[in-house]
């Protein structure tokens, strides 16, 4: 029965993502957050901050890709996307070059 | 003509119209660099004072709740999910589905305004706050740090409430019919927007609450 049900979504479903694959975003979406929070309660300083760095962009790409459909898009989103990202790394690697070499 | 107009109508209900979704959808994502760029700046002050005075940054950021940033990013976070949920439902035509997680999103930005205004009425009474003679008596980088933190929470808090006005707009919007099944894009990129809000919400909570 079950089979037929999910067959009938897959159906309707051509271009929209089912909520299950959400739900399922946002359950790691809230570990991936408790990985973070748990990392500078229990390992404040480097480690904490490390975690941080590591898991704050993953959270940020989950809810791009999924919350934000560009897994879904076509291709020239994500490339206007990542174009902007590199004009503000281009900003910050400048900023950083002037600020440490003064 | 007609094939690349459904082709870009082609969703789950196909339905030519002469609408250029692709290009309002262009314009969507514009605009939202723009917002990037704009948190962006202050992402990089904040950045370059950081490294400039970290052991204040480290002791100023012990001062915030860390229980009430969490709490906030957790209400975003489910904002995030209903809000996603209210668009797939109507594109799947299923209005009170859609109007309910809509109206539950609007319950949860308004809930994180509620927390966010007790935890800097907190913070004013303890005389932290923009301008106040104590804010002045820190050391220079925890002076640095909090004018920080009330510069880009509070112009995340006005994004969220903008948000929720366009949520209300949008909410009746749907009630008319004006936005529909078959012309969702309205609901999809206030969706856009309030991901964008919610997804800066996510690198100002380990930079303020989880820095010590």
């Amino acid at each position: 029965m079950s089979d037929v049900t999910a067959a009938a979504a897959h159906e309707e479903e051509h271009h929209i993502v089912s909520d299950g694959t959400f739900i399922l975003v946002w359950i790691g979406l809230l570990v991936l957050t408790a990985m973070t929070v748990a990392a500078s309660v229990y390992y404040p300083g480097k480690i904490g901050v490390g975690v941080a760095m590591i898991v704050t962009p993953i959270k940020a790409a989950l809810i791009l890709m999924y919350f934000m459909h560009l897994k879904y898009e076509k291709k020239i989103f994500v490339i206007m996307f990542l174009s902007a990202m590199a004009i503000f790394g281009v900003f910050l690697g400048l900023t950083f070059i002037d600020y440490l070499y003064r | 003509m007609s094939t690349n107009v459904s082709d870009i109508n082609a969703g789950p209900h196909p339905h030519v119209v002469h609408r250029d979704d692709e290009g309002s959808k262009t314009g969507m994502w514009l605009f939202l660099f723009t917002e990037v760029l704009l948190f962006g700046g202050l992402f990089l002050i904040y950045s370059v004072y950081r490294g400039m005075h970290t052991p204040d940054f480290h002791h100023a950021a012990g001062e915030l709740n860390k229980f009430m940033g969490v709490t906030n990013t957790l209400v975003l976070l489910t904002s995030s999910l209903t809000m996603v949920m209210s668009v797939n439902a109507l594109q799947r035509n299923q209005m009170t589905k859609s109007l309910a997680f809509l109206v539950t999103t609007l319950g949860l930005s308004g809930t994180f305004l509620v927390i966010k205004f007790f935890e800097w009425s907190a913070k004013y009474h303890h005389g932290i706050f923009p301008g106040t003679d104590h804010i002045h008596e820190l050391p220079h980088g925890e002076g640095l740090f909090f004018n920080l933190y009330f510069m880009m929470t509070g112009l995340h808090g006005i994004h969220v409430v903008i948000g929720m006005i366009i949520m209300t707009v949008v909410l009746f919007k749907m009630k008319s019919g004006a936005v529909s099944s078959t012309n969702f894009r309205m609901l999809e990129y206030t969706g856009l927007y309030w991901h964008l809000v919610d997804l800066i919400w996510i690198f100002l909570l380990p930079l303020f609450y989880l820095t010590n």
